[in-house]
C-alpha cells in the first residue's frame, strides 16, 4: 500500500466513522432532552362567556396578526350573539367588525342576552387530522393542531370534517387555515393576539399541566362545559357558565 | 381570482337564513364533487354488470360484456380528473401517494384506484381482447396493426392452452374485481359517511347507499349506450338481452330505494338534535333535487314504467313500445342517480353545523367549478369510450369486417 492510497483510505473511514458518530449525537442529546423534560406543555383555552362584552376586539386583533382576510367570510375566531326570547327560538348573529352590517336588535322581547367568543378547538381527537389526506394537518406535542401551509393540497376534507366551522380555506394560500393559538407568539412566551387585547379577561390560555397556570386556576374556580361533547373531540378550549343554547 | 371570489359570497349573504357559522357561507364541495362520485359510481356499476357474465353465467347480457368493461375503463380514466381539478393546488395532488396519512379515507383514494385500475379493469380487458388483437393485428395493415401489437403487448400465442389459461385468468380477475368494484364505491361512501361532524352524511348505510346506487347507474348507463351505439353502429338491438339487464336494474332500483327508505325513515324516528334543520334543508333548499327529481322521476316512476311492462301483456309482445319505455326510464333513472349525488354532497353542505341555518349554493356557468367544465367532464368518458371502441370493438361481428385499408 502506498502512502496515498494510504491516506485516502485513512481519510475515507475517518469520514464514515465522523458520519455515523455525527448521527448518534444527533440522536443522543434528543432522547436525553427528552426524559429530561419535566411535565409536558398541554396548552389550553379559556372562555368566560360571562365576561364577554363582545366588542371584537379579539377578531380584529387576530385578523391583524394572522393576515386573515378582512372580508366578512373568514374568520380564525368569531363572536357570537345569543338572544334569548321570551318564547320561541333563540336569535343568533355575529358581531362583525365594521365590514359587514350589524345584525338589528330584534323588536321582540329579549329575555336574556349573551355572547359567545369561538374559535379552533384544539380537539385532542380532532377529525381534521384524522381525515387529511397528506398529514399537513397535525397536533403538535403541546396540544395544539396545525396546519402546514407548504403541504396542504386544499382538498377541503378537514374544513368538512370541523364540527365546530373553525377552519375555512385561506383564498390567497388556497390552503386550509385556523387558529393556531398564536402557535408562534406562545413560542416566545407572548400571550395570543386575541388573549392579550381582551379588556375583560374573558379568554385565559394557559399550560393545563401546569399547577400553577391561568388555565390550571381557570379550571379549578368554573364550571366547566366543552362544545359538541358527544362527538368525543376532546375540545382544549373550555368554556366557563356557557349556555346550553350555543352549539 | 379573489375580488371576484369575495363579490360572489357577498351575493350569498342576503340568501342565508337563520344562523351559520361565518365561515361556512363557502360551499366547499361544489359541481366537481357531484360529478365525482357519480363517475365513479358508474365505473362500480359496469364493472359489476360485466361480472354478471363471468361469474354468475348470466349469458343473456353477453353482448353487454365488452361495452360494460370498456365504459367502465373510460369513466375510471376520467375520475380522478374532477378530484385534482378542484384542490386549492392541483399540482400537490401527487403528496397523496407520496406522504398518504393512514387515517385518512380520502388518502387510500389513490391505491384503491390504483389497485382497481391496474389490477383488475386493465388486466381484465387486457385478458378479454388478447387473442382477438392477435387475430386483428395478422389481418390489418397500417397504424391499427401496431395498435393492437403494442396493445396485446406483442403475445402471439393463439394456442388452446393458452386461450383456457386467459379465461382462467378472466374468471379469477373477475372474482377479485367484484369485492373490488364494492370497495372502490363503497370507499366513496365511507368518505362521506365516516364525517361525524355532518348529520345528513354520517350514517352507516352512506357505504351500501351508494353502493347499490352505482350499481342502478352502472347497469343504466350500459344498457343505454347499448341501446344507442349498437343500431348506430348497424346492428339489431337484443331484446333478450335488454330485458334480461332490465330486469336486473329493476331490482337494484327495488334495493336502492328501500336503503334510502329505511335510512329516511331511521332519521325521522330518532329524531335527534339535527333533524329540525335537516327538515328544512329537505323542504326549502333540496325539495326539487330530492323529491322531484330523485325519488320520484328517477325512482318510483321507472319502476311503475318496469313494473308495468313485467304484468301487462301488451307491453311483452310490442318491442317498440318496449324499447322506447326502456329508453325513458334509462334517461329518468341516470337524472335520478346524479341527482342522488348532488342531494348528498350539495346538500350535505347548505346547512350549518349550528343547526341553526341555511346557506346556499349557486353554481358558476363558467371557471374551473361551473357547469361548463362539469359537463365536459361528464362527457369526456363518452369520447374515450368512443376511441376505446374503435381500437377495441365490443361486438365481434362489426370488428370481422374487413378494415386493412384505413388509418
Amino acid at each position: 500500500m502506498d502512502r496515498r492510497s494510504f491516506l485516502r483510505k485513512l481519510l475515507s473511514s475517518l469520514a464514515l466513522s465522523g458520519g455515523v458518530l455525527g448521527g448518534f449525537l444527533r440522536i443522543l442529546p434528543a432522547r436525553a432532552l427528552e426524559t429530561a423534560e419535566p411535565a409536558k406543555t398541554l396548552w389550553g383555552f379559556g372562555v368566560s362567556v360571562d365576561k364577554c362584552i363582545g366588542c371584537a376586539r379579539c377578531v380584529v386583533a387576530c385578523k391583524t396578526e394572522n393576515s386573515v382576510p378582512k372580508e366578512p367570510f373568514f374568520y380564525r375566531t368569531w363572536v357570537e350573539r345569543y338572544m334569548i326570547p321570551k318564547t320561541g327560538e333563540a336569535e343568533v348573529t355575529n358581531i362583525h367588525t365594521g365590514l359587514a352590517p350589524d345584525a338589528e336588535v330584534p323588536s321582540k322581547p329579549i329575555f336574556r342576552s349573551f355572547f359567545v367568543p369561538k374559535l379552533c378547538n384544539q380537539c385532542a381527537h380532532p377529525p381534521c387530522v384524522q381525515v387529511c389526506p397528506v398529514g399537513a394537518t397535525f397536533s403538535t406535542d403541546d396540544g395544539v393542531v396545525l396546519v402546514n401551509d407548504k403541504t396542504c393540497i386544499g382538498c377541503r376534507y378537514c374544513i368538512q370534517a370541523c364540527p365546530y366551522g373553525a377552519r375555512y380555506l385561506h383564498p390567497e394560500t388556497h390552503t386550509a387555515d385556523k387558529c393556531t393559538f398564536c402557535y408562534h407568539r406562545l413560542n416566545r412566551d407572548l400571550l395570543p393576539a386575541c388573549v392579550e387585547v381582551c379588556p375583560t379577561q374573558a379568554r385565559v390560555i394557559g399550560d393545563m399541566n401546569s399547577a400553577a397556570s391561568p388555565m390550571t386556576r381557570f379550571k379549578r374556580m368554573n364550571k366547566i362545559f366543552v362544545l359538541k361533547p358527544n362527538l368525543n373531540t376532546e375540545p382544549k378550549v373550555l368554556y366557563a357558565n356557557i349556555d346550553g343554547e350555543v352549539r | 381570482m379573489t375580488p371576484a371570489m369575495i363579490e360572489k359570497l357577498r351575493e350569498l349573504l342576503p340568501q342565508v337564513t337563520g344562523y351559520i357559522y361565518p365561515n361556512e357561507i363557502e360551499v366547499h364541495w361544489g359541481l366537481l364533487i357531484v360529478v365525482y362520485p357519480y363517475i365513479t359510481g358508474i365505473v362500480a356499476g359496469a364493472f359489476i354488470l360485466a361480472s354478471l357474465v363471468k361469474v354468475f353465467n348470466v349469458k343473456e347480457v353477453q353482448p353487454l360484456y365488452r361495452l360494460a368493461l370498456l365504459t367502465a375503463l373510460a369513466f375510471l380514466l376520467v375520475a380522478p380528473l374532477s378530484l385534482v381539478s378542484h384542490l386549492g393546488h392541483p399540482f400537490r395532488a401527487y403528496e397523496i401517494f407520496l406522504t398518504p396519512q393512514t387515517s385518512s379515507a380520502m388518502a387510500m383514494f389513490g391505491f384503491v384506484y390504483a389497485w382497481y385500475l391496474m389490477v383488475v379493469l386493465l388486466v381484465e380487458i387486457w385478458f378479454d381482447y388478447r387473442k382477438d388483437m392477435i387475430v386483428w393485428s395478422q389481418q390489418e395493415t397500417g397504424l391499427m396493426r401496431h395498435i393492437h401489437r403494442v396493445l396485446s403487448l406483442f403475445s402471439k400465442d393463439v394456442s388452446e392452452e393458452a386461450l383456457r389459461f386467459d379465461n382462467k385468468a378472466l374468471k379469477v380477475i373477475t372474482i377479485v374485481g367484484i369485492p373490488s368494484a364494492f370497495l372502490l364505491h363503497g370507499y366513496v361512501g365511507f368518505i362521506f359517511g365516516s364525517i361525524k361532524a355532518n348529520p345528513w352524511w354520517s350514517s352507516v348505510l352512506m357505504p351500501i347507499v351508494f353502493l347499490f346506487s352505482a350499481i342502478v347507474s352502472g347497469i343504466a348507463l350500459v344498457i343505454l349506450l347499448y341501446m344507442v351505439i349498437y343500431p348506430m353502429m348497424g346492428g339489431k338491438i337484443d331484446m333478450k338481452c335488454v330485458d334480461k339487464g332490465m330486469s336486473f336494474l329493476f331490482y337494484a332500483v327495488i334495493v336502492d330505494f328501500s336503503l334510502e327508505f329505511v335510512d329516511f325513515i331511521h332519521r325521522i324516528y330518532q329524531s335527534e338534535e339535527e333533524i329540525k334543520i335537516l327538515g328544512e334543508l329537505v323542504m326549502n333548499k333540496i325539495f326539487f333535487s330530492l323529491v322531484i327529481v330523485q325519488v320520484l322521476m328517477g325512482m318510483l316512476f321507472p319502476l311503475a314504467i318496469l313494473s308495468a311492462i313485467k304484468i301487462f301483456r301488451q307491453f311483452r309482445e310490442s318491442e317498440e313500445l318496449r324499447k322506447l319505455l326502456y329508453f325513458v326510464s334509462l334517461i329518468l333513472i341516470q337524472g335520478g342517480i346524479f341527482a342522488t349525488r348532488w342531494n348528498v354532497v350539495i346538500g350535505g353542505q347548505m346547512f350549518s353545523k349550528s343547526f341553526r341555518g341555511l346557506t346556499t349554493y349557486k353554481m358558476e356557468f363558467g371557471g374551473i367549478e361551473g357547469l361548463l367544465y362539469g359537463l365536459g367532464l361528464l362527457a369526456l368518458p363518452l369520447v374515450i369510450l368512443a376511441i376505446l371502441l374503435k381500437i377495441l370493438p365490443a361486438w365481434k361481428e362489426f370488428a370481422q369486417a374487413p378494415r386493412g385499408t384505413e388509418a
